[in-house]
């Protein structure tokens, strides 16, 4: 069991470090880096120590619940070839996190280098020892957009941004496609657990659905191991700072693509499908990646189409079906790692050293930096493929079972002469990278006078260098058992006998090395003086780029059919919008009734209550009239409203809703005050003036009108239908029954609200908060229309008035305007807040409740408001209503978090009756606390969105002061 | 009773929906908050309308479903009532800002051309 909880170990640490590196301040270099450093080398150890356990076919596996009614598991699982890599990303993750420390600039915002750098890494780690699918497709998204976030780390530099944005773009596309494919792989298997997936070979492959899942899964393996046609994406990631390209295209992002190919090997190969579209896509990627990796000006542009073609070689591999050819590829992803990061690692000493990693002006560096220089020899040698280097071995491997005969096709003719002209273009790339950066003349006018880099700066190189020369010297006792490991774990029972010794004897394979050296030896020579001043990218094809035809789709697609579409369809007007929302709401609604040719029964006029009946003759009497005078008679428009909103909150009280009609009345209350308050604001219109009486405006005005009528009886048909239909089973009885017992308070309708319902609530409360906000937000930037400006005209006849009596000062009238209400209304300031404590204490037993509490208290602010006025109210009281909302948030959320403290899930409510002296029995749940959250929030939301009105009123003083100044100005000039 | 308050439901929806149509941005607010109103009533009426039987429970007598309003409904509204409140406030500050910003009420942010 310890064993496995390491595997979760393995995937937290690096999530925890990100975490952690991020809050570091941005100086912190050192820290970082042995944060880094630190977790990366003990997940490293920890990998280490679980070798036992896998090293004869063991699985060490850890399964935690996710979603078990859908069969969801969080499976981790390792075995030898997981462990493989697990080393891999570690092992090579600690050398970058020391060689990044030197190489990153103090200038540049390391904490989110290293941050995104372990998160990444931690994503990677999930991908391969997860063990289910599902969790393997979500590790294998993270990824890509954690690799999204390195590549673009630079983000003020445009290649950087196009380079990520065309990586995500494609293996994200690539990852969605897996998403799809894994899901059939499920489908067909009937589990998701790669455990049952690996052991139903031959169901995946005779089921009909094999080809379509084939294809779907290579896609996102080909996408993210940049196999050709999708290869294009690498070469543009290379506008990363270069340990992150010594990572992702060494040992880890790239390596996915292939990870997943070999670890669905003995599940989707052997088929006709497999083997022609891994293998027309592995060769055409190893060769097109060779070749034009000759022609790179840019060190790290050979090496990555150096990379591309090395993963094609492994693609190869991997297609031929062979157990002989999987252990290559398996042993040529452990190889290509250590070489290509070392290799990377050398470039970005040379580019910082010497400042520039263009082929052209680079040369005769041995002189200056001797020792980088021979690892970055002993390094190429290894990816030429020389002998008594790692390379070398997995080569001859290649080499020789492209010679067996697998299919008898003529792609299989083909892949002996493929792969030697292959291995001859690797060994001109990697002669030329030598050769042209190393020796020759000294070099001429470089940005930085060269030198050796900083030690530790090249001990990450000099341990992998190491490795490939250890390695390839006595492979059988070093890296055999591991390996072996790695190859029974994807193998199993179809493990072959292999050898991994350095001498084969005299055999083809070695002819085809020779030829392959001499060749390309020779064609280096050839192409030496070309090269030497040719443009960047290769001749000929130049033109034709990948990445070129990517972005032609994209504008296409994203721009061009947008556009086209947004022209054809759209429209910026919202009058044609809601129509069409309204008239579509219409015929979905309508659609099932004429369809099923429902007839209801005739309604019956028995049993209409008059004094109901009368109510509701006011209340279609305001609404209609509220829709007549909204246009012209803005403020005989809100009365109607409010006419409307009384008779709804009689209908409440009328069918048993106590708590509806008092929240609606206040509520009532607080909106009345609010649109008063906008009016102001709005511009006159005058009847004469803009009365649209062109017959396109009457006949649209029918159009309108013939909808609102066809909606109206539509609504009014089915509210009759639904409510004369008999009550069908529901889930009240449950509330009903379990309100007191369960949640200790007899008004059901609060219960629900703080209780049993009480998430939503939550999520209510966070709604009405964000809304204030916005409107706080809104109005801090509001100004005034000029012609609002203007003092009210009420205010005006009231100042003309006093200007016309001698015995009265100019505002006198304004001044006491509505004195006696005004007194009375700061009299009732703490009677309302008596109101809002009782609504609120006896919210859980009676009508009342959080809500209800908080309008009303919140009205008792705004009386005051009215009372007095802006300024005075606020030289006496702060409210601070932000304060207020904040609290109520987190009031509610602790509540709900407290639960979790006894262990029971969010929101659980605990309930007792206290007696508080005085005031007699009182029900002290966790649900008040919720509902005193609740209360704050209202009280806090409604007063931040009223004030924030009504003091646009002093920025209007405010203005028409400026303005005066304004006008006052050249009169003083005068003077 | 249901006749009487369906009709008012559909009077209500006939005039928000004319309004949320008219090009002015005031009419559009109101036409909203009739629509609300109508919304609430219609999720309320879901519970069915009875007279004098409020979902507050005695607790000395056992508890009979069948003698309550169904109460959850009457939840589902009452967060409805305070949101409304809430979205009519912030419909109301877009468009003082619209007006503010583009010196018209028109929905549209300009006059129409005529």
């Amino acid at each position: 069991m310890t064993e496995a909880n390491l595997l979760l170990l393995l995937i937290l640490l690096p999530f925890m470090g990100s975490a952690l590196a991020a809050m570091l301040p941005g100086n912190a270099r050192n820290a970082e880096a042995w944060l880094s450093g630190g977790l990366t080398i003990v997940a490293f150890a920890v990998t280490a120590s679980l070798f036992p356990s896998i090293a004869d076919g063991g699985v060490v596996r850890r399964q935690v619940e996710w979603l078990p009614e859908f069969g969801l598991n969080f499976t981790l699982r390792m075995d030898g070839f997981a462990w493989m890599f697990s080393m891999l990303i570690t092992g090579i993750g600690f050398l970058v996190v020391l060689y990044a420390r030197y190489y990153m600039s103090p200038k540049d915002p390391v904490p989110r280098f290293f941050s995104f750098f372990l998160a990444f890494m931690g994503a990677m780690q999930g991908m391969v020892i997860s063990g289910n699918l599902i969790v393997m497709a979500i590790f294998w998204e993270l990824t890509s957009i954690f690799s999204f976030l390195l590549i673009g780390y630079w983000h003020h530099n445009a290649a950087a941004r196009d380079g990520a944005r065309m990586a995500l773009t494609i293996t994200g596309v690539g990852g969605l496609c897996l998403l799809v494919g894994i899901i059939i792989i499920g489908h067909i298997v009937g589990s998701y657990e790669l455990d049952d997936v690996l052991a139903s070979g031959n169901l995946i492959r005779d089921h009909d659905l094999y080809t379509p899942a084939l294809l779907l899964i290579l896609m996102g393996a080909l996408t993210k191991s940049a196999q050709f046609p999708f290869h294009f994406w690498l070469p543009n990631a290379m506008a990363a700072p270069t340990p992150v390209s010594a990572y992702l295209h060494s040992a880890t992002m790239v390596k996915a693509g292939v990870f997943l190919l070999a670890r669905l090997w003995p599940v989707l190969s052997g088929t006709d499908e497999w083997f022609f579209l891994v293998g027309l896509a592995g060769m055409s990627t190893l060769l097109i990646g060779a070749f034009f990796a000759i022609f790179q000006q840019d060190l790290k542009g050979l090496l990555a189409y150096s990379t591309i073609s090395h993963l094609g070689l492994i693609t190869t591999l991997l297609s031929l079906g062979s157990p002989l050819a999987a252990v290559a590829a398996i042993f040529h992803m452990m190889n290509h790692a250590t070489f290509k990061a070392s290799l990377f690692m050398a470039a970005g000493i040379i580019d910082h050293e010497a400042g520039t990693r263009d082929m052209r002006k680079l040369s005769g560096l041995i002189t200056f930096m001797p020792i980088t220089a021979t690892l970055a020899m002993v390094a190429s040698a290894a990816m030429a493929g020389v002998p008594l280097l790692n390379g070398f071995l997995s080569k001859e491997m290649f080499f020789a079972e492209t010679l067996e005969q697998h299919h008898g096709s003529m792609l299989d003719g083909l892949t002996p002469y493929a792969a030697t002209i292959a291995g001859a273009f690797a060994v001109t790339y990697s002669v030329r990278f030598i050769h042209t950066v190393f020796f020759g003349p000294k070099p001429v006018d470089l940005p930085r006078e060269p030198h050796e880099p900083p030690h530790w700066m090249r001990v990450p190189i000099e341990v992998l260098v190491l490795v490939c020369l250890i390695v390839g010297i006595v492979p059988g006792i070093t890296v055999g058992p591991y390996l072996h490991a790695a190859v029974v774990a994807v193998l199993g029972d179809r493990t072959p006998t292999y050898s991994l010794s350095v001498w084969h004897g005299f055999n083809m394979p070695l002819v085809m090395s020779l030829l392959a050296f001499v060749g390309g030896i020779f064609l280096y020579l050839a192409l030496r003086r070309y090269l030497a001043t040719c443009e960047d990218g290769t001749p000929f094809l130049r033109n034709l780029k990948g990445q070129r035809i990517f972005e032609r789709i994209l504008v296409t697609i994203s721009w061009r059919w947008a556009r086209w579409m947004e022209s054809a369809f759209g429209t910026r007007r919202l009058q044609p919008q809601l129509r069409l929302v309204v008239f579509l709401a219409l015929v979905a609604g309508a659609w099932p009734v004429v369809r099923a040719g429902y007839v209801p029964e005739t309604p019956s006029l028995a049993g209409i209550d008059p004094v109901f009946a009368a109510i509701w003759v006011v209340g279609g009497i305001c609404a209609l009239g509220a829709a007549y005078k909204a246009k012209y008679h803005r403020l005989a428009a809100l009365v109607l409203m409010g006419g409307a909103g009384i008779v709804t909150c009689i209908t409440f009280v009328w069918f048993s809703a106590p708590d509806l009609a008092l929240t609606q009345l206040l509520v009532e209350i607080v909106t009345t005050v609010l649109i008063l308050l906008g009016l102001r604001w709005l511009p006159k219109r005058i009847e004469q003036v803009d009365n649209a009486t062109t017959s396109i405006g009457r006949m649209r005005r029918h159009r309108d009108f013939g909808l609102a009528v066809a909606c109206g009886a539509g609504m009014a048909f089915v509210s009759y239908v639904m409510m004369t239909t008999p009550w069908p089973e529901s889930i009240s009885e449950y509330f009903l029954l379990n309100a007191y017992p369960e949640g200790g308070g007899t008004n059901v309708v609060n219960v629900i609200l703080v209780d049993f319902r009480g998430f939503d609530t939550f999520g209510e409360i966070v709604v009405l908060g964000i809304v204030a906000l916005t409107v706080f937000a809104l109005l801090r930037r509001f100004r005034p229309a000029a012609e609002s400006i203007g003092v009210p005209e009420q205010q005006r006849i009231q100042d003309a008035y006093d200007d016309d009596r001698s015995d009265r000062e100019v505002g006198e009238t304004v001044r006491d305007y509505l004195t006696i209400p005004s007194v009375i209304m700061q009299w009732m300031f703490p009677v309302t807040i008596l109101l809002a404590a009782y609504l609120f204490l006896r919210g859980h037993d009676l009508p009342g409740g959080g809500f209800a509490a908080g309008i009303a208290m919140a009205i008792g602010f705004l009386l005051q408001y009215l009372a007095g006025g802006t300024r005075w109210v606020e030289d006496r009281l702060r409210i601070l209503p932000v304060r207020w909302i904040g609290f109520g948030l987190l009031m509610a959320a602790f509540t709900g978090i407290g639960s979790w403290l006894f262990g029971f899930p969010f929101l659980t409510s605990y309930f007792q009756y206290t007696e508080i002296p005085f005031i007699g029995k009182v029900p002290t749940a966790t649900a008040l606390l919720f509902d005193l959250g609740v209360f704050s929030l209202v009280v806090g939301a409604t007063v931040l969105i009223l004030i924030a009105i009504a003091h646009q009123s002093i920025r209007s003083h405010r203005a028409r002061a400026i303005e005066a100044t304004k006008a006052e100005e050249p009169e003083e000039e005068f003077v | 009773m249901e006749l009487t308050l369906s009709l008012g439901i559909g009077l209500l929806v006939g005039s928000g929906v004319w309004l949320i149509q008219r090009p002015r941005t005031y009419q559009v607010v109101i036409g909203l908050a009739l629509l609300s109103y109508a919304v609430n009533l219609f999720i309320f009426s879901m519970g069915r309308l009875t007279n004098r039987l409020a979902p507050v429970i005695d607790t000395s007598v056992e508890v009979d479903p069948s003698a309550f309003v169904d109460p959850v409904p009457q939840a589902l509204v009452l967060t409805a009532i305070v949101i409304g409140f809430a979205t009519t406030a912030l419909f109301l500050v877009v468009l003082l800002a619209a007006r503010g910003l583009t010196g018209t009420d028109h929905v549209d942010g300009r006059e129409p051309e005529r």
